[in-house]
């Protein structure tokens, strides 16, 4: 008897949790109360969109089923644009631009890990209902999981991509700063967030101006050079900081996410400039090839970078928020508009 | 208990663009000058479905009907008021919305559930059922664009079904695939009723509706007419049709007259071409109030018409107390009505009905279901009295006889028919 009643007891608290979940969520056996109105509170909306949550997992992966069928190389193809802009820049800056940094390829690649994830959710998600009009029209779901959707497709080629820069750093023989992996974490999920907002955004009025997603790829070409990527920080740093833009360069968030990921996986790099320099002793002229480490990176400490973190995650979710908003405000119309 | 699905004062604006911009660039250019006009698709609809229920939604088209369907499927958001929706909710608005053509039927099932808000486990479980329902065994794993239409409308109903919704709604898409399979769409319909989930169809076809629901709300420009058992409601939706056919628009205020044995005349317009001006009852035995099963009656139809007609039919039928159609005729030989007064005379030689009350619908139409120049729901009223020891409707002659092991016949039993 006491054997059984031991036996029984792990079971507790599980139900018990179970039974809180039903109370957060909702079960199907209190039959949940929907409301269809023109004002939902952003918590019921949150609420809905999280009971979603497989369907948002669903939504990507016939995605990228969709996208893995389709074509003779499959997979490979998403690769092929990001994978053509490291070769490009690196050709350029490498053999025409001789940058002075070591393993430069590493450095972009860095830069390139959290603009790509932003850009390939901004990009893919802002045609999405207009491509989804089918089942916006007709079946009734939160409708920002499409675009969400989008920006999980981004993320998994982002660990894909992870996956690839793993392959570069065994490569080159680099070892990154495990010290400073929490702010890459951070910066991540700033990314994360800061894209879903504007995807949000974004793919709301595209619905009403659909000359918006072409809008969106020339800012992005524009907004790609906004951040130290194909450039180390440290040349730029000082013309900012005489112009009083340092802030303005540093208010956006990809600046940030970028250096974060620069400042642990690339921040082992050590770049030497080397410059001659002459001397004359006993009248003859010596020539020296001087070796001096330059500053790649942004000189920074933690608590600058998790400020930095803190700040834009905090900005991000704010405008997550109001993303919301936005999306809500315009979403009832979608099905006349589409 | 609350009501399943609760309507409270919806209303739902479209605002209808002379010209429609969808470009930053146009709109920018147009910035504030954009001509339009708003178009209330529902005005203050307030509509309560109860637990159980399958209350059915008809209105003409453009009527606002399938509007009020998508605002309570939330895929249309009101413009005003709220609905409330207890339980787990399926929309069958399309069907096999949102298949993805390029995956297999299986990702399609998975894909299509957690659309219609199923959870993994839930769909695991069901897989079996779905694919059995949809007939698909052999093709599951195949991609969806090597699909027929009608293998893809199975897949699609056979999902939605599957999802066992407390409350359903369907959007006039039960005519789908062979006449089996609709057998089959029905009988799980009819399956949810037994099993008292709410169920809300829209159609503008007024005989499903008397089948299937409880209870008929009738839909016209946006407004509420009326709700009610479907007989009262489809004789009311034929009046709204019959008004808009003339003066298209406002909403006729006239109130349905319960038939009586005399003749309820109908609302007589003024450019109608022919117009029921009285029906009666003529039986064998007029001094008794009810008639007996197996007797002969006529239906004599006074008819004033205004302008010629070249070529009309004449149809009636016959509907019992709970509204199901006993018999229906359509008329087949095309007649000339000259303008003036007209008598139709419908003689039944014999009506082998039992006991209650069976209304008799006429009404005057061009050939193969051409427009309905008049009508007159009910006609008459044919109370019968069933002097025999029969129940039911329909009155069959019948006799039984025993044979025994002795071989002997028993005289037959008859029961007492006149005839």
């Amino acid at each position: 008897m006491a054997r059984v009643e031991q036996a029984g007891l792990p079971a507790e608290p599980r139900t018990a949790l179970a039974d809180d979940l039903a109370d957060l969520w909702g079960s199907r056996e209190d039959l949940p109360v929907r409301v269809v109105s023109a004002r939902v509170s952003t918590a019921h909306r949150l609420k809905e969109i999280w009971r979603a949550r497989e369907l948002l997992v669903f939504l990507v992966r016939s995605e990228l089923k969709v996208r893995y069928k389709n074509s003779f190389l499959g997979f490979l193809w998403s690769f092929l644009n990001p994978a053509m802009v490291l070769l490009i820049y690196y050709v350029v800056f490498r053999y025409i631009e001789h940058t002075q940094l070591s393993d430069f390829a590493v450095f972009l690649f860095c830069g390139l890990l959290p603009w790509n994830l932003f850009n390939t959710a901004i990009l893919s998600s802002a045609g999405t209902l207009v491509a989804n009009a089918g089942i916006v029209k007709k079946v009734a779901f939160p409708r920002e999981i499409l675009a969400l959707s989008q920006v999980g497709v981004a993320l998994s080629y982002f660990f894909f991509q992870t996956c690839i820069l793993v392959v570069f750093l065994v490569g080159f023989q680099v070892m990154p700063e495990w010290r400073y992996l929490p702010e890459v974490l951070l910066a991540l999920v700033c990314d994360i967030v800061f894209s879903a907002a504007l995807a949000l955004v974004l793919s709301a009025l595209n619905v009403y101006m659909r000359d918006i997603e072409h809008l969106i790829q020339v800012v992005m070409v524009a907004l790609f050079f906004a951040e130290p990527i194909v450039y180390p920080y440290s040349s730029v740093q000082s013309h900012l900081a005489n112009h009083g833009l340092t802030w303005l360069y540093l208010a956006n968030p990809l600046t940030a996410m970028v250096l974060a990921f620069q400042r642990c996986i690339y921040g082992n790099v050590k770049s030497t400039a080397t410059t001659p320099s002459y001397t004359v002793r006993k009248g003859l002229l010596i020539t020296h090839i001087v070796h001096t480490p330059i500053q790649s990176l942004a000189n920074y400490g933690t608590g600058f970078y998790l400020e930095l973190m803190g700040g834009m995650l905090a900005g991000s979710l704010l405008l997550f928020y109001v993303a919301m908003l936005i999306f809500r405000r315009v979403e009832g119309n979608f099905a006349e508009e589409l | 208990m609350a009501a399943a699905v609760e309507v409270q004062g919806v209303s739902k604006r479209f605002r209808l663009y002379e010209e429609k911009y969808t470009s930053l660039k146009e709109r920018i250019l147009h910035a504030g000058k954009v001509p339009y006009h708003d178009f209330w698709a529902l005005k203050g609809i307030d509509l309560e479905i109860a637990h159980g229920e399958t209350l059915g939604i008809l209105g003409r088209n453009g009527s606002g009907k399938s509007t009020l369907l998508k605002c309570i499927a939330g895929v249309l958001k009101p413009s005003a008021g709220e609905i409330r929706l207890r339980g787990q909710l399926a929309a069958m608005l399309e069907l096999g919305a949102g298949f993805q053509p390029e995956l297999s039927g299986r990702d399609n099932i998975y894909l299509n559930a957690s659309l219609l808000g199923l959870s993994r486990r839930e769909i695991d479980k069901s897989f079996d059922d779905i694919v059995a329902f949809a007939e698909l065994e052999e093709f599951i794993d195949n991609q969806v664009r090597f699909y027929s239409s009608g293998m893809y409308v199975r897949l699609g109903f056979a999902v939605a079904v599957n999802v066992n919704p407390d409350i359903l709604l369907v959007d006039e898409v039960l005519a789908v695939g062979d006449e089996r399979f609709q057998q089959k769409c029905m009988e799980r319909i009819h399956r949810f009723q037994k099993e008292g989930r709410t169920i809300v169809v829209v159609s503008h076809a007024p005989d499903m509706m008397r089948q299937l629901c409880n209870r008929v709300a009738v839909i016209n420009s946006g407004q509420l007419v009326t709700v009610g058992n479907p007989g009262q409601s489809i004789r009311r939706f034929r009046d709204v049709l019959m008004d808009s056919d003339e003066n298209t628009g406002a909403v006729p205020a006239v109130e349905i007259e319960e038939g009586s044995l005399a003749a309820a005349p109908a609302p007589p317009p003024s450019n109608r071409k022919v117009r029921i001006v009285a029906a009666r009852l003529e039986t064998d035995h007029p001094e008794r109030t009810n008639m007996h099963p197996g007797e002969p009656a006529r239906v004599v139809v006074d008819l004033e018409v205004t302008s010629e007609l070249s070529q009309v039919v004449f149809g009636c039928s016959l509907w019992s107390q709970g509204d199901d159609l006993i018999f229906n005729y359509e008329g087949a030989e095309p007649r000339r009505l000259p303008i003036g007064r007209s008598q139709v005379t419908f003689s039944f030689a014999s009506l082998p009905l039992l006991d209650g009350s069976y209304s008799v619908n006429v009404k005057v139409q061009e050939p193969a279901g051409g427009t309905v120049h008049a009508r007159m729901e009910p006609a008459v009223v044919i109370p019968v009295e069933n002097p025999g020891l029969t129940t039911g409707m329909v009155s069959l002659p019948l006799t039984v006889e025993l044979t025994t092991g002795t071989g002997q016949s028993e005289p037959a039993l008859v029961d007492q028919l006149p005839t």
